[in-house]
């Protein structure tokens, strides 16, 4: 499921992106200065499918930007089962961003921090944080790490 | 003095006759004007935001921001009194503080350990009287000669601001009465930090200063605002400037939106191509906490600051230059120490609505970047800032104005001379 996540939005299949998530899963982005804190408001906050679904909408129809895709390179995949039935997991990403015109560069690079359940037999995010390891982000960010 | 002449200067920004409803495009690229700048208007009678007094709390607790693009320190000391001064070492210029923030009893310069208390005064130099009765500093070397260099500090509603000037005004003259009745409204309270990052742009600060006092866009570019109702300039609202027309708010009051639809429809424009419907209408959900019924303010403080309240979401920022064509908005997202755990809840999922990700905001990043690259061979070319007409007045009833931009540059000419 991690690695269908990170080509599900490389391939710009967003629409599908909410389907990795239970109901009422969690989405955020913190910087990692906001993180380590304890601070609770990041760059995206989802509290909901739904939110999500909102997302997609938004940057399809509303949002204006300079097109532009992601490749995400996801490593140190680490997933240890809790006491809850559910599963902790962490993994290392790092994205590069190309832009229409072709100007390339590394646009994020940080740590997923999941917590992953099993609904109908299928593992889902109950809550997937990216955390990223810069406080900066250039321009904008529209689609979903 | 240092730096260029004014008569030079003059040459080179070549202002139109017109006046500030006309801007050169040069103004945005030209690094002799960046650095003009850099000492005339962010070293001129201005005061810089730093930080919030929360940021320190205790003694010896710092941040290291910047004024303009120079580093600067903000420090509690052993009085509670919060210190601003340049972090450079008097010695040979080193960075001081190299930590982004911290706790510390006072500073000391890695290269030569020279040491700083907390007000930014030498006390002590390393080898001073040399090893073995050899070397060391002559006998006349005096050690209050030399400093961190001080800025003034003022604070206001727990926001530290300061000057390099002597000779600038008092910081409640700079702002003036209507400035300060705003930020009280949205700040005046103990305030808690929920959140930060920054948003690098690849425009001049300028750009993106322009924007933020640009009522006219908001509901243009801004499909998502538009598209739910949450602003349009149909709107009950208006705009608000300080006397000298250097700061702005531009605000507004939902409840009051009467006309909107025909008026937006009729003219079919862009932003109501869709009618959208949230999937997860929790994303908006909002209390009103204000009891004037301001739905959204947007101020901004002569040069770079900005105090935002959209619903419940309040922010700062700070747009620091980077050089003539880049700057880096700092976000501080706030809340409130009373807040309940729903209210504390709604300023979070509010928060999509703002910062480089932000569902209205994020267009904000973009734009002042198309500008730089459509712009930078024209330097001779200018903008036509007419909406509203060509002074730099109030404005009661309607947003659908460029006064707060022509406010801007009103400042931004008295500073730099030109």
């Amino acid at each position: 499921m991690i690695r269908d996540y990170a080509h599900c939005i490389d391939d710009d299949r967003l629409e599908d992106w909410p389907g990795f998530f239970v109901e009422k899963g969690i989405y955020r982005i913190v910087t990692r200065e906001t993180f380590e804190r304890g601070m609770p408001v990041g760059v995206m906050t989802c509290t909901s499918r739904g939110m999500m679904q909102d997302r997609v909408l938004s940057l399809r129809q509303a949002n204006i930007y300079e097109p532009h895709v992601y490749r995400h390179l996801i490593s140190a995949i680490s997933v240890q089962p809790d006491d809850s039935g559910a599963w902790t997991g962490r993994t290392s990403f790092a994205v590069i961003r190309t832009m229409q015109e072709g100007a390339m560069s590394i646009f994020a690079a940080g740590r997923y921090l999941d917590r992953i359940v099993l609904e109908d037999g299928a593992p889902r995010f109950a809550e997937r944080v990216a955390v990223l390891d810069s406080r900066r982000i250039d321009t904008l960010i529209v689609i979903p790490l | 003095m240092d730096g260029m002449a004014s008569e030079r200067l003059k040459e080179i920004v070549n202002w139109p006759g017109q006046g500030v409803h006309r801007v050169p495009y040069r103004v945005y690229t030209d690094p002799d004007v960046y650095a003009e700048e850099q000492r005339r208007l962010f070293r001129g009678p201005v005061w810089n935001f730093i930080g919030m007094a929360l940021e320190v709390p205790e003694t010896g607790c710092f941040v290291t921001r910047y004024v303009g693009d120079t580093p600067v320190v903000m420090v509690r000391d052993e009085d509670g009194a919060i210190n601003v001064m340049a972090n450079r070492c008097a010695h040979r210029g080193n960075l001081v503080c190299t930590q982004s923030c911290g706790r510390a009893e006072h500073f000391t310069c890695v290269y030569h350990n020279w040491i700083y208390d907390l007000k930014g005064a030498l006390t002590s130099v390393a080898f001073r009287r040399g090893v073995g009765g050899k070397g060391g500093m002559p006998d006349d070397f005096d050690m209050a000669d030399h400093r961190m260099p001080a800025l003034r500090a003022e604070t206001f509603c727990g926001m530290v601001f300061a000057t390099f000037d002597a000779a600038a005004p008092s910081l409640t003259d700079y702002l003036g009465d209507e400035m300060r009745d705003n930020i009280e409204r949205v700040v005046g309270r103990r305030m808690t930090l929920l959140g930060t990052y920054s948003q690098y742009m690849p425009n001049s600060w300028k750009l993106y200063m322009e924007n933020v006092r640009d009522s006219y866009h908001a509901s243009l570019l801004h499909m998502f605002q538009a598209s739910f109702g949450i602003n349009r300039l149909t709107m009950d609202g208006g705009i608000r400037l300080s006397d000298d027309g250097w700061h702005h708010v531009s605000y507004s009051k939902e409840a009051t939106d009467k006309d909107g639809e025909a008026t937006y429809s009729g003219k079919k424009l862009r932003a109501m191509d869709h009618g959208f419907a949230l999937a997860d209408p929790s994303l908006i959900d909002r209390w009103p906490e204000f009891g004037c019924g301001t739905t959204l303010a947007i101020q901004s403080v002569f040069p770079n600051f900005i105090v935002q309240q959209i619903y419940n979401s309040i922010a700062l920022r700070l747009c620091v230059p980077r050089g003539p064509e880049e700057c880096e908005l700092m976000w501080w997202v706030l809340g409130a120490e009373d807040d309940t755990p729903e209210q504390h809840e709604i300023r979070i999922r509010q928060s999509n609505m703002i910062g480089p990700g932000g569902l209205i905001s994020m267009e904000d990043g973009v734009v002042g970047g198309w500008v730089q690259r459509a712009t930078r061979r024209d330097g001779d070319a200018t903008t036509i800032l007419e909406m509203g007409g060509r002074d730099v007045a109030p404005s009661q009833g309607s947003r659908a104005t460029e006064t707060s931009i022509r406010g801007f540059w009103t400042g931004w000419r008295a500073t730099m001379g030109v």
